[in-house]
């Protein structure tokens, strides 16, 4: 054994004697258990500004369980979170994403010109039957109880590749898949305008979901409550 | 000249025609009926047996695509030798089997093949289910029979010349299959032989556990490990002690794993977790002991492992840099000297399942992370973030070198082609 391997084994044994003094435990809650999902998301919001990862933080709980019921059962694909929802019971994921859905989020957006709004965001295009974003993500875009998902707070190269996995059945929802029809809708352009508008939005402390709608949405969604689509409260 | 070719021929001819009486004779249903299950049982009993017998298969694990209707097959299997596409199994007429019998499903699980005698591939483990008793056998087809009928062909199976030659499972068989018995061992207790029923029959725990051969076959010793046919994963040998050999486990400690999917120094992950999560956890409490008791009691097959080769100063230095990787993303959970945490974060020394002769399953865990199975016993699991984003091949090979070769562990060093290998199904 050469000397120099001699040292530096000598090391490592040394740096752990000095390491065995504090034993590690883990604290039994739920923030403790979803540690893996923050190695992609952080807690709270985005990790940093570039990230393509959404937050979890603040979005509605019924919109967050369905996300990990698709990853589980193939309707989205992401092999790390295919993987990682793999062997869970429904009643953890609730768990998990209540556990989410109750953080605030902490979000700054990010930096580009304030431009005008894109018709598609408050309008629609009524000719080819397309509603405006509001109309189901609500008036403020910070999406409704329980299901229906905010937009603001989300990177740009998230919100178009979505777009562009719906346009190729990569992103399905449960039947019927609203979101799928319209994104299959949109031309590059209107998906790149909508991403990019909606990323320099703010998202202002103490931004949470609606609780109801307060028209019925305009179309019918697999994965939203018949009481939400009516307008009622669910 | 010419007597010396018609000495050839004759001599060919002679074995041919041997070999297939051989097949003929290995083909015959030895046992055609079996012995049929009492026709006094009620069919709720005999369907409420079936139910937890299927469980105890894993039946629905196979026999489910992801996401799709339980049962109704389509789930791909990727092997060697192509991907086969599990059939459907729910009691649709057309599609399923609904309009099996009785007899032709025992014939399908004892000897292997189809209602109409085609003769079945063994990625369908007939080869350990060929122990299953005819009463089981029969429960469990009762129990199909009330799964809500699903109209929904399988798509074909898309194999590889030759294998795509049906026929040729006349020789595999030939060579491989004999359909069998559970024979309880005298000298054992009705505990022992209940669970060796279970590991050696519908447990079919050998289809993972056992290297396979250039030909699919489970070769070697029974439950010896071996890679998981189609996938990155390393089943280990169930009876080798320097693996998962359980000769020095309690008989509790190996309940737990396989009931709760943790115990006091692992967490099930990979297939196993999905075994442990879709199967074992819904075992009844003797069902999961008796398994226990009889995976304790097989004889260590551990061979005396070669001295570990003196590590060169290259070897030191990589596992050094990954020393710095482990002080930087997984001391917080498994401890500066790899100790974990109880209940949630594995030790990682003295830990067989990371220095196993490949080191795939260690591999795995870093690049995709993963939590233990949500079991009754264990509902809200810890888990384990993925680092395939975070760090290249050659830090995770690094890594695991080093978690392989420190706190007295030592075990063979890992380079970045076997992590660029791993990252697979």
């Amino acid at each position: 054994m050469s000397r120099l391997v001699r040292i530096l084994l000598l090391l490592a044994a040394g740096a752990n004697l000095s390491a065995q003094a504090s034993p590690v435990s883990a604290a039994d809650t739920i923030a403790e258990r979803v540690k893996p999902c923050l190695a992609c998301h952080a807690a709270e919001g985005r990790r940093s500004k570039d990230e393509y990862y959404p937050r979890l933080a603040g979005k509605p709980q019924g919109y967050l369980f369905n996300q990990m019921l698709n990853f589980r059962d193939g309707r989205r694909l992401n092999r790390a979170m295919s993987l990682l929802m793999q062997n869970l019971s429904d009643e953890y994921l609730q768990e998990i994403a209540g556990y989410f859905a109750s953080l605030e989020p902490h979000y700054s957006a990010a930096k580009g010109q304030a431009t005008e709004a894109p018709a598609l965001i408050r309008i629609g295009d009524p000719a080819r039957k397309i509603p405006a974003c509001t109309a189901c993500h609500g008036k403020e875009l910070l999406g409704v109880a329980p299901s229906i998902p905010g937009l603001l707070g989300l990177p740009n190269d998230y919100v178009a590749a979505q777009m562009g996995a719906w346009r190729v059945d990569l992103r399905r929802a449960t039947t019927p898949d609203c979101m799928g029809g319209i994104a299959k809708q949109l031309s590059d352009v209107e998906v790149n305008a909508v991403a990019q508008w909606l990323a320099v939005q703010p998202l202002l402390p103490g931004a949470h979901p609606a609780a109801t709608l307060k028209e019925a949405l305009p179309m019918k969604c697999g994965s939203v409550p018949t009481a939400v689509v009516t307008g009622s409260k669910p | 000249m010419k007597r010396g070719l018609l000495k050839i021929f004759s001599a060919v001819a002679l074995l041919t025609a041997l070999a297939l009486i051989y097949i003929a004779w290995n083909e015959r249903d030895s046992d055609p009926a079996g012995s049929s299950s009492s026709p006094t049982t009620n069919t709720a009993d005999l369907q409420a047996r079936g139910a937890y017998l299927a469980r105890a298969g894993n039946c629905a694990g196979c026999h489910t695509a992801q996401g799709g209707p339980p049962y109704a097959g389509g789930r791909e299997l990727p092997t060697p030798f192509g991907t086969f596409v599990t059939p459907n199994i729910t009691a649709d007429r057309s599609t399923g089997i609904g309009s099996w019998s009785a007899q032709d499903f025992w014939r399908a699980l004892h000897h292997g093949k189809g209602r109409d005698g085609k003769l079945l591939y063994p990625a369908f483990p007939y080869t350990e289910y060929t122990r299953v008793s005819r009463a089981d056998s029969d429960a469990l087809f009762s129990y199909l029979q009330t799964i809500a009928p699903v109209a929904q062909v399988a798509a074909a199976d898309r194999l590889q010349f030759p294998y795509n030659i049906r026929a040729l499972l006349y020789v595999w068989r030939a060579l491989y299959f004999k359909p069998g018995t559970y024979e309880p061992v005298a000298n054992q207790t009705a505990e022992w032989n209940r669970g060796a029923y279970l590991v050696q029959g519908l447990g079919h725990c050998n289809a993972c556990h056992s290297t396979r051969n250039a030909l699919g076959a489970a070769g070697g010793a029974a439950l010896g490990g071996g890679q998981v046919a189609g996938r990155s994963w390393y089943a280990p040998s169930l009876t080798a002690r320097a693996e998962a050999g359980n000769g020095d486990v309690s008989v509790d400690e190996i309940v737990s794993l396989l009931s709760t999917g943790r115990s006091s120094k692992y967490a099930a992950s990979g297939p196993m977790a999905e075994v442990i999560g879709q199967s074992l956890q819904h075992l009844s409490a003797t069902d999961v002991r008796a398994m226990a008791v009889y995976l304790k009691s097989l004889p260590d097959t551990s061979t005396q492992a070669p001295a570990p080769a003196e590590l060169t100063a290259d070897a030191t230095q990589r596992i050094a840099k990954g020393g710095q990787i482990y002080e930087l993303h997984c001391k917080d959970c498994h401890g500066a000297s790899g100790e974990g945490a109880a209940n949630a974060y594995p030790p990682l020394a003295g830990n067989r399942s990371v220095t196993l002769p490949l080191a795939l399953n260690t591999i795995r865990s870093v690049l995709d992370g993963g939590f233990a199975p949500s079991t009754i016993g264990n509902p809200r699991p810890y888990g384990m973030p993925p680092f395939a984003h975070v760090l290249s091949s050659d830090e995770v090979a690094q890594v695991v070198s080093y978690v392989r070769n420190s706190w007295g562990n030592r075990a063979s060093l890992v380079n970045a082609i076997e992590v660029d290998r791993s990252g697979s199904d």
